[in-house]
């Protein structure tokens, strides 16, 4: 099956959209990409930590109130909080002052989608910097690789995703920059953590806790909802997680 | 006696099978035969008997059971060995998900459509799997 693929950068990130089906390649498929790259370059006008000019920024300075913000700051503050709950306070959109960034990626990649999800008979995949929403109605479901952390050069695993998010947490491209928000750490133990679910928002701040929890990251993500997670230990060792269905555990904090 | 052994070990062969799918969709299934060749070092009397398996090595570490039997019906079944050396890998038991560990995937192969990788920036992502998905088209 004929996949068309395109990328653009934005936040610093390549984002990379493969389509096929009905509007892979025409009018339709470019309005709904230039919809997807219009949408996140307007979140990164606002949620940019790198941008003095963006309202979270002048937000963390004073010299806006969260009222005076677009109505999606405070969406996100709150998803942030609410990480913040589930996972102990190892995730945190304060550290110190604010930095959403956490919270943002997955929430505007899952927030664009919906300009390919509008495309009738079309299957998609879009993925900002190694995190995707993945959409397969008309064919096969999409094989998605998970990279070796060791090795950005090579796989570790593959999953098939018709219609999920996947998310991965680690430090093979940026250096160590997560850290444990309770005490300003490293996480030590973890290589990579990958979490596959129904929703980007929570897959990637999903595993952005279990990476900043270190050696309890699998013990933790078997408690999340919905999900299932690849955990790639620092030793190589590798660990799959299921967490419960969402039928027992509906009434969870965090869906 | 031959036929309870015969179904000790075709049921022994079982729970392994099923442990090895449960903890893995793709280890543990060279266990089975394993075992088979092990069998037939039973007690003698078909009242009570236990019969060990081997230590049959997975993709997460060995794994042994052991089945009870009276009469012809399993009493009992222990695990005397789950590959939990490393309490890390505990989480793995009693789960199967469609994750496919296989560190010779290749990304070049016509199937993987999309890379999931800890952040790529736009400075690594010319050096990244997926600029070589989308380079390639397919």
């Amino acid at each position: 099956m004929k996949v068309h693929r395109r990328v653009e950068h934005v936040m610093g990130m390549p984002i990379s959209l493969a389509l096929r089906g009905r509007h892979q390649d025409d009018a339709r498929a470019q309005d709904a990409w230039s919809a997807v790259m219009e949408d996140l370059r307007w979140v990164d006008r606002v949620f940019s930590t790198y941008r003095e000019d963006s309202f979270v920024r002048r937000l963390d300075r004073g010299e806006v109130t969260l009222a005076q913000c677009p109505g999606e700051v405070a969406d996100v503050l709150e998803l942030g909080r609410v990480a913040e709950i589930a996972s102990g306070g190892a995730f945190s959109i304060w550290r110190p002052g604010l930095d959403p960034s956490g919270v943002v990626k997955g929430w505007a990649v899952e927030r664009a989608a919906e300009h390919l999800r509008r495309l009738p008979d079309t299957d998609f995949c879009l993925s900002a910097g190694g995190d995707m929403v993945c959409r397969a109605l008309t064919g096969p479901a999409w094989q998605v690789g998970v990279e070796n952390p060791f090795d950005p050069k090579r796989l570790i695993a593959r999953v098939p995703v018709s219609d999920g998010a996947v998310a991965t947490s680690g430090t093979a491209h940026r250096g160590s920059h997560l850290v444990d928000a309770r005490d300003g750490r490293v996480p030590e133990g973890v290589a990579s953590v990958t979490v596959i679910g129904p929703s980007l928002t929570w897959a990637d701040i999903d595993a952005t806790s279990a990476y900043a929890l270190g050696e309890r990251a699998a013990a933790w993500l078997s408690t999340r909802v919905g999900r299932m997670a690849l955990v790639v230990w620092a030793d190589g060792n590798i660990t799959r997680v299921q967490g419960p269905s969402r039928a027992i555990g509906a009434t969870r904090l965090a869906g | 006696m031959k036929r309870i052994v015969f179904a000790l070990m075709t049921t022994l062969t079982v729970v392994v099978l099923l442990f090895g799918y449960n903890t893995s969709t793709m280890g543990a299934m060279t266990g089975g035969d394993t075992v088979i060749a092990s069998g037939g070092d039973t007690a003698t009397s078909p009242e009570s008997q236990t019969v060990t398996g081997p230590a049959v090595n997975t993709e997460w570490g060995p794994v042994q059971v052991q089945v009870s039997v009276t009469g012809s019906e399993i009493t009992d079944v222990q695990v005397l060995q789950y590959p939990n050396n490393n309490p890390k890998d505990q989480q793995i038991n009693g789960y199967a998900l469609p994750i496919l560990v296989d560190e010779t995937i290749q990304a070049q192969s016509s199937d993987i459509a999309i890379v999931s990788g800890a952040t790529v920036t736009s400075n690594g992502y010319i050096s990244s799997l997926q600029a070589a998905l989308d380079e390639a088209g397919l």
